[in-house]
């Protein structure tokens, strides 16, 4: 359960989140949508708790944003991987693992990391890889402590048809074990597939919040390009 | 939680022996400090032991925070730090391990220096070897205590290379000129029970320091 009460975020005199109100309830599906510098990632890495609010209250699990509650049951992923160019994908997740007291046993790890399509590459400097290599790799790190909040930003960023797949697999995966998550996404037919709510952030507040149910995809497309051309 | 320091350690020496990019310009800064004082210090040859502390440790602390100035550049890069922030454990964790990893690295650089330091100024230092071991240590160690906590205020601010120093040397005035004094003691003098005062004020210092930055450092890496 995710409960936001009178968000606000304050860069100097630009307010990024003014007084955003969401509750979210255990299993339920976000998309987040928004135009760019509407507040999507200042609101997810507030969630996070990377960065602090400037006003209000965010309560994740009942647990403060950035307090060791909330971490453990918090995945992040936002369009920077977090790897460690000079290492391997191996050493990339051993060294999490072992931050996150799981067991780092090299087979266990190399499974993982073939489960995101980088089979037999376990071993190369992560440096080498692409860009939608770092991000699958990246999928495998957010998700090594198997979290029960998911904060996605941008997360289908440079991943091809493959990579795309493996993680529409994984979120309906998760959204089948009551998972929470919530996901700032552009591309709106993929965002109406896989949320149970469709939220939409236009300069800092939430200016449309729908269960998907009661919209087509086209009803809502055609109701987010009025909301971001009206303003 | 030691498995957790020495995880943060390792990835720093695996990373730091694969790109060598910290170690070869704090011993290359460190050298060019010396061969500068060489011949600065050529006339004064029969009374160089006396300047020999506090060049070591301008080469020292020069090459040293350029490695500082490293240590959490390299976690900005790709958002590697944003990475640790989300793991679940002690943040303080993650300053012991940079606080080890930069201990580490400049012990070595101040290794290979004091040996060039011996050739350039033409010293014979076997007998004072320990005690010097012990005043580079713990000198080392506060200045990496101050310095990793510094360096991660440091890494948000645009002008990172040229804050550190700025903010750092005040700081740590106490350390060096205890370190200084310690070094001449040893070098000049070899009245070693005068260490005393210069090793209590140094230990002390950096067991205050530790532990003050080990509490800040949650509050330093936030937005």
């Amino acid at each position: 359960m995710i409960e936001v009460r009178g968000l606000a975020k304050y860069f100097g005199r630009f307010s990024a989140l003014r007084d955003l109100h969401i509750s979210v309830p255990q299993g339920q599906f976000i998309a987040l949508f928004g135009r760019n510098g509407a507040g999507k990632t200042t609101f997810l890495r507030i969630l996070a708790g990377l960065s602090r609010p400037s006003a209000g209250a965010v309560l994740v699990h009942s647990a403060k944003p950035g307090s060791q509650g909330a971490r453990e049951v918090i995945g992040y992923l936002s369009h920077n991987t977090a790897l460690y160019l000079d290492l391997t994908a191996l050493e990339n997740l051993r060294f999490y693992a072992r931050l996150l007291d799981l067991p780092a046993l090299g087979a266990d790890l190399e499974d993982r990391i073939a489960r995101v399509g980088l089979a037999g590459r376990a071993r190369e400097p992560v440096r080498n890889y692409s860009r939608g290599m770092q991000q699958r790799l990246a999928i495998a790190r957010a998700f090594l402590h198997d979290p029960g909040v998911l904060l996605l930003d941008e997360p289908f960023t440079g991943l091809d048809r493959e990579g795309t797949e493996f993680l529409q697999n994984y979120l309906s995966e998760s959204r089948a074990r009551n998972k929470t998550c919530l996901m700032a996404i552009h591309d709106a037919p993929l965002g109406y597939a896989l949320s149970d709510r469709l939220v939409v952030i236009e300069r800092g507040v939430v200016a449309l919040d729908l269960p998907r149910q009661s919209v087509t995809l086209d009803e809502f497309q055609g109701r987010y390009r009025a909301l971001t051309e009206e303003r | 939680m030691l498995g957790k320091i020495w995880a943060v350690f390792q990835k720093d020496l695996l990373i730091e022996l694969r790109t060598k990019d910290s170690l070869n310009a704090m011993l290359f800064f460190g050298i060019v400090v010396l061969v500068v004082f060489n011949f600065a210090l050529e006339s004064t040859r029969d009374t160089i032991r006396q300047a020999v502390p506090g060049v070591l440790w301008v080469a020292f602390v020069f090459s040293g925070t350029l490695g500082l100035n490293r240590m959490f550049a390299s976690e900005k890069e790709n958002s590697c730090l944003q990475g640790l922030l989300m793991v679940p454990m002690d943040r303080g964790i993650i300053y012991l391990g940079k606080t080890l990893a930069a201990a580490v690295f400049m012990l070595i650089a101040e290794g290979v220096i004091f040996v060039f330091s011996l050739v350039f100024f033409n010293l014979t230092v076997w007998a004072e070897i320990p005690y010097l071991i012990l005043v580079f240590f713990i000198g080392t160690l506060g200045f990496t205590a101050v310095g990793t906590l510094l360096s991660a205020i440091a890494v948000n601010t645009r002008m990172r290379e040229v804050l550190l120093p700025l903010i750092l040397f005040p700081v740590v005035l106490p350390i060096l000129v205890n370190a200084v004094e310690a070094t001449g003691i040893i070098l000049n003098t070899a009245d070693y029970r005068a260490l005393k005062l210069p090793l209590t004020i140094m230990t002390t210092f950096t067991i205050v320091f530790a532990t003050l930055a080990y509490l800040l450092f949650d509050f330093v890496l936030e937005d």
